[in-house]
């Protein structure tokens, strides 16, 4: 029984794991491409959230499909936070690519409260409910005590296909190539004739669009979502990037799920309280034993 | 050797003139309460402002814990006071070698790491603190620590504040500040010139520390509460804000900075919904068109002020570009 409560527990690890995931993607993309912790993808997250709900509210009160539905207001939602990335990338970071490493720190921490505070000015500070967009079906697996709700299926299924055709982008098209090719070295990549402010803005988009699947996703999950609701998924998804190695796409991913489940067996073992506190542990034993991540390339010093 | 005794004993008058200022207004009564606990801020806010300022702007360490050590001087010099009835100024200063201690232990192992990493540690590490005092049921768990006596008074918070700047002014000036200033410039190069870098990055963290806590008693003390919330991650950013507004790397931007926030802070709180917003955008625009901040790297003396300052840029290197 133990054994199957473990499980039980590893499963719902996996449905909050693959949230951070999708939102430590975006930090791990813009930092190995500027070096800048963004600290304003939580909030975009946030973005993400409430207009999924906003778009689910009208399409459900339409009397379109669940799935439809879903799919819709999923694909609505990452386009507009694309565009939010974008305009964030522009008006905010670009002027200040050239400055300290501090400054853009700062600036990042200034949009993240922008964000924050003009949906608290628009939105009232109060949480709002997410309307259900499918009903939740139980399934019990293989004749064991185990479940799996519909819902926890289609977070895996989004997951699973996201980063499909985020690896289909980052391998094989040309934006994919010139991102790769800009992290590794901007200023040769500007020589070989890539633009590079274009494909920033490509990494900011996918970046934001993947956090607004993560929002849509959290808000279905936890059905309800207020304009603060960003900053500890934000934080912690952060600390996912870097425990699988900043920079690195399968290490985000890794460094998500895993994040998930150790928060989840520590919650289900009933110290909840403690639960932020173990995955800031988890991290600061990680930085001090891997430094560069589990994922991360080893960057020598060079004098 | 003549000509910086001459300065420095200046900035001290001048300081005390200041002090003797604002203490006949408030015997006087031409300034309020609401004023006089907006000043006792700005000294709070002065000490935690250069004492990171020691840490990121002096010794290139990028730290944003620094609300981690301001609790643990918060709750041991309540406790201090509450429990055991010690004298408030000794409480204020157990808390501050109580928080030097954690200072170490916390450095120790973290300063190995580089830029970027160093600070999500050190934020690790505020909100771990933060998260042992939520769990702790004898310092009142998430409700924190309430009831303590309100001793802070002018003059004791005016002296600490100034006894915290002459002591890290005189720190960065000494053969031990130049080390730190060299970590800063240059770690490889500052090894290489026999410098021990991990001692003297211990040396500044558990300095900065030191004051932190002591900061984190005075403000316990000033405003009757403390509860875990008010020193998260963000209480550390607000005071990362207010280094690099003010200049980073310079102990008279630090000042600056935390009068420039605490007033910011305070006047825009006739307009509570728009209060963050303007502070975003504030500090938005103020990194695009002014990244080094308000007054660069000035040195904190008379003479350079209103002096255009020729590297205006901040005067950092980036730490961890190798």
């Amino acid at each position: 029984m133990a054994m199957e409560y473990f499980i039980q527990q590893l499963i719902n690890g996996i449905s909050v794991g693959s949230i951070y995931a999708l939102i430590a993607l975006g930090y791990t993309m813009v930092y190995g491409i500027i070096k800048l912790i963004n600290f304003a993808h939580g909030d975009v997250f946030m973005v993400g959230s409430f207009i999924g709900l906003f778009s689910a509210r009208y399409l459900a009160s339409a009397g379109l499909p669940p799935v439809l539905v879903l799919i819709i207001s999923l694909i609505f939602s990452m386009t507009v936070s694309a565009l939010l990335g974008i305009t964030i990338e522009r008006l905010a970071y670009k002027p200040i690519r050239k400055s300290t490493r501090i400054a853009a720190l700062i600036t990042a921490i200034g949009v993240s409260f922008l964000l924050e505070y003009t949906g608290v000015l628009v939105l009232g500070p109060q949480a709002q409910g997410f309307p259900d967009i499918m009903v939740k079906k139980q399934y019990q697996l293989f004749g064991t005590s185990i479940q799996v709700d519909s819902n926890q299926v289609m977070i895996l299924i989004t997951t699973i296909i996201l980063m499909i055709i985020l690896q289909y982008i980052v391998r094989y098209t040309k934006t994919g190539k010139a991102m790769r090719a800009v992290s590794f070295d901007m200023e040769a990549a500007r020589l070989m004739g890539i633009n590079v402010d274009r494909t920033i803005s490509a990494t900011f988009a996918i970046g934001s669009a993947l956090a607004a699947a993560a929002g849509v996703i959290f808000g279905m999950t936890y059905n309800s979502v207020d304009p603060l609701m960003g900053v500890m998924p934000g934080l912690k998804a952060f600390v996912a990037a870097v425990l699988g190695g900043i920079g690195s796409i399968p290490g985000a991913l890794v460094g998500g799920l895993l994040l998930g489940t150790v928060e989840t067996e520590i919650s289900s073992m009933g110290y909840s309280s403690w639960r932020d506190g173990v995955a800031f542990a988890v991290l600061i034993l990680i930085l001090i034993f891997k430094p560069s991540g589990l994922f991360g390339k080893n960057v020598r010093e060079k004098v | 050797m003549k000509k910086i005794n001459k300065k420095f004993w200046l900035g001290i008058i001048a300081a005390l003139a200041l002090y003797g200022v604002v203490q006949v207004l408030l015997t006087t009564g031409i300034l309020d309460d609401v004023q006089r606990s907006m000043l006792l801020l700005i000294c709070v806010n002065v000490m935690l402002a250069v004492s990171l300022n020691l840490i990121n702007g002096i010794t290139g360490q990028f730290s944003i814990g620094h609300a981690g050590f301001m609790s643990v001087g918060a709750y041991t010099s309540a406790i201090l006071t509450l429990d055991y009835d010690v004298p408030f100024v000794l409480a204020i200063v157990a808390g501050g070698i109580v928080a030097a201690i954690f200072g170490v232990l916390i450095g120790m192992p973290t300063l190995r790491l580089n830029g970027d990493y160093l600070a999500i540690a050190t934020l690790g590490f505020g909100e771990i603190i933060r998260i042992i005092m939520l769990n702790t049921e004898y310092v009142g768990g998430a409700s924190g620590l309430s009831g303590i006596p309100a001793k802070s008074t002018w003059t004791i918070m005016f002296f600490f504040m100034l006894i915290t700047v002459v002591l890290i002014n005189n720190f960065i000036r000494s053969t031990h500040g130049r080390a730190c200033l060299a970590i800063r410039e240059n770690e490889i190069a500052a090894e290489a010139m026999g410098i021990n870098t991990t001692l003297y990055k211990v040396i500044a963290f558990t300095l900065g520390a030191l004051f932190a806590g002591m900061a984190g008693g005075l403000s316990a003390h000033t405003f009757y509460v403390i509860t875990p919330g008010s020193f998260n991650f963000l209480k550390s950013f607000e005071i990362l804000v207010m280094v690099v507004l003010g200049g980073l790397g310079s102990t008279a931007g630090s000042i600056v900075g935390a009068v420039f926030v605490t007033l910011l802070y305070t006047y825009l709180r006739d307009v509570p919904e728009w209060r963050m917003i303007i502070y975003s955008i504030v500090l938005i625009l103020m990194m695009i068109f002014r990244p080094g901040g308000l007054l660069g790297s000035t040195k904190f003396s008379l003479k350079k002020f209103g002096k255009k300052e020729a590297k205006a840029n901040g005067g950092i290197s980036d730490s961890s570009a190798s």
